[in-house]
């Protein structure tokens, strides 16, 4: 079925089944490949996008479920939080700098994630930041690095 | 052949979908349903009930909560009467997934699905809960103790839609609820045990105790139940409890775990729930 969505503030109007899963949808049809795959059942949290601003497992959503909300993935997370020049939120530079990454698989999800979590707390204990990203799965970093950066970007005051 | 797709604008709507096709999935957050979606045969259709504004409220009114069936987990957690009155529920939620699943799944979901690892239907059963069951030739009310027929079974007609999870109010002043798995969060649980009692002072009265992935349904294990009825709890009181649990439940063993786990687990949670009572009480 045709279906029209709205991908980082763009109209996108795909040709899709009504139960592929977002995730393929945003990949393979709208070529948004920075949101990754890991488990595809739901466990892992790299295919996390925005759905309305809420973060969403992208591999467990039946695309026809998103027409006329609005869809924030990876590519378009700066501009939607205002930092379209720069490229980066200062969330998303706190992860580089303190090296809250290795692979990157994870990366994209986690930053969607912890950028939802500092837009409605933008002061999180590391209990909190921890709890926030538990549906986030990194087996590269120990994890540590990626509460640094969350909790360094929000004790910057900007996300 | 595509699947068609419905999505229904009222309940009336859903009802007349579902009586004309039987044969479509009825959907809800997906959570369930999307996983391995790849690797089964498309199908023949799906009556989308994700975000029907009939089926998303939660109201509390005379004695009773009401949950609409596809209220989602995110919303489930902000309900003050669900905080207040219903914590083992509360909890319960918290543990199922992680944010991005507690953004879809929903209870309707949950008891539709009908997994024997199906984390609130324990805690359902633990709460008397009463299941509103619709249907263009009207509307039924099932004890959600009696709606599980066996795995994956339950009383759902081919019809129906399930409208609404009620809550009796006042909910029992002792609620309890735990759960093992692998991890904290985002983690399918090996057991659950849920259970409830009312009474003043000491004594448990109307005790019920409920547990998941250790049968092929969420089950009440009655034969507990009667042992803690009236009781004082008490450290003997929940040695007998480890023992009565170890005749009522033949758990398997299977990928998540393994049987003597999954009964040992089951019966120091059950144990808990009398020895959390005596901590309460010194």
């Amino acid at each position: 079925m045709k279906i029209e969505l709205q991908v980082n503030g763009e109209t996108r109007v795909v040709e899709a089944s009504p139960i592929a899963r977002l995730l393929d949808v945003l990949r393979e049809e709208i070529h948004l490949t920075g949101t990754k795959e890991g488990c595809g059942e739901g466990e892992c949290g790299a295919c996390t996008i925005l759905i309305d601003g809420e973060p969403v497992n992208s591999c467990l959503v039946p695309v026809a479920q998103v027409q006329g909300c609005e869809l924030t993935t990876i590519e378009g997370l700066a501009a939607s939080c205002g930092y379209a020049e720069a490229g980066a939120t200062p969330l998303q530079t706190a992860i580089v700098e303190w090296g809250g990454t290795q692979c990157g698989i994870c990366t994209p999800g986690i930053a969607v994630c912890a950028q939802a979590l500092l837009r409605d707390e933008p002061a999180p204990s590391r209990a909190r930041i921890r709890e926030a990203l538990a549906g986030n799965l990194c087996r590269c970093t120990g994890y540590q690095l990626i509460v640094d950066a969350v909790a360094a970007a929000a004790e910057g005051g900007q996300s | 052949m595509s699947t068609a797709y419905l999505k229904p604008a009222s309940l009336e709507d859903a009802y007349t979908a579902r009586a004309e096709h039987p044969d479509y999935v009825l959907l809800a957050g997906g959570t369930d349903y999307m996983v391995g979606i790849l690797h089964r045969p498309a199908p023949v259709g799906v009556i989308d009930l994700f975000g029907l504004s009939a089926l998303t409220g939660i109201e509390a009114g005379e004695g009773v909560l009401r949950i609409g069936a596809a209220a989602t987990y995110a919303v489930v957690l902000t309900d003050a009467t669900v905080s207040e009155s219903f914590p083992s529920l509360r909890t319960c939620v918290s543990e199922i997934g992680a944010t991005q699943i507690q953004a879809r799944g929903t209870l309707g979901g949950n008891i539709g699905t009908s997994s024997p690892v199906g984390d609130t239907l324990p805690v359902l059963l633990a709460l008397d809960a009463i299941l509103e069951l619709g249907s263009s030739r009207g509307t039924r009310k099932v004890a959600y103790a009696e709606f599980c027929t066996g795995y994956r079974q339950t009383l759902l007609k081919e019809d129906e839609v399930i409208v609404a999870i009620e809550l009796p109010l006042p909910s029992p002043g002792v609620q309890f609820w735990r759960k093992v798995g692998t991890r904290k969060a985002q983690a399918i649980s090996k057991v659950m045990v849920a259970a409830s009692a009312r009474g003043s002072g000491e004594t448990l009265t109307d005790v019920r105790l409920a547990m998941g992935a250790v049968a092929d349904r969420p089950i009440r294990l009655g034969a507990v139940e009667a042992l803690l009825e009236g009781q004082v709890p008490s450290l003997e009181l929940a040695e007998q409890v480890r023992a009565a649990v170890a005749d009522a439940i033949t758990p398997i063993s299977d990928l998540r775990s393994t049987a003597p786990y999954r009964l040992r687990s089951a019966q120091n949670l059950a144990a808990r729930f009398v020895l959390q009572r005596v901590e309460a009480q010194a």
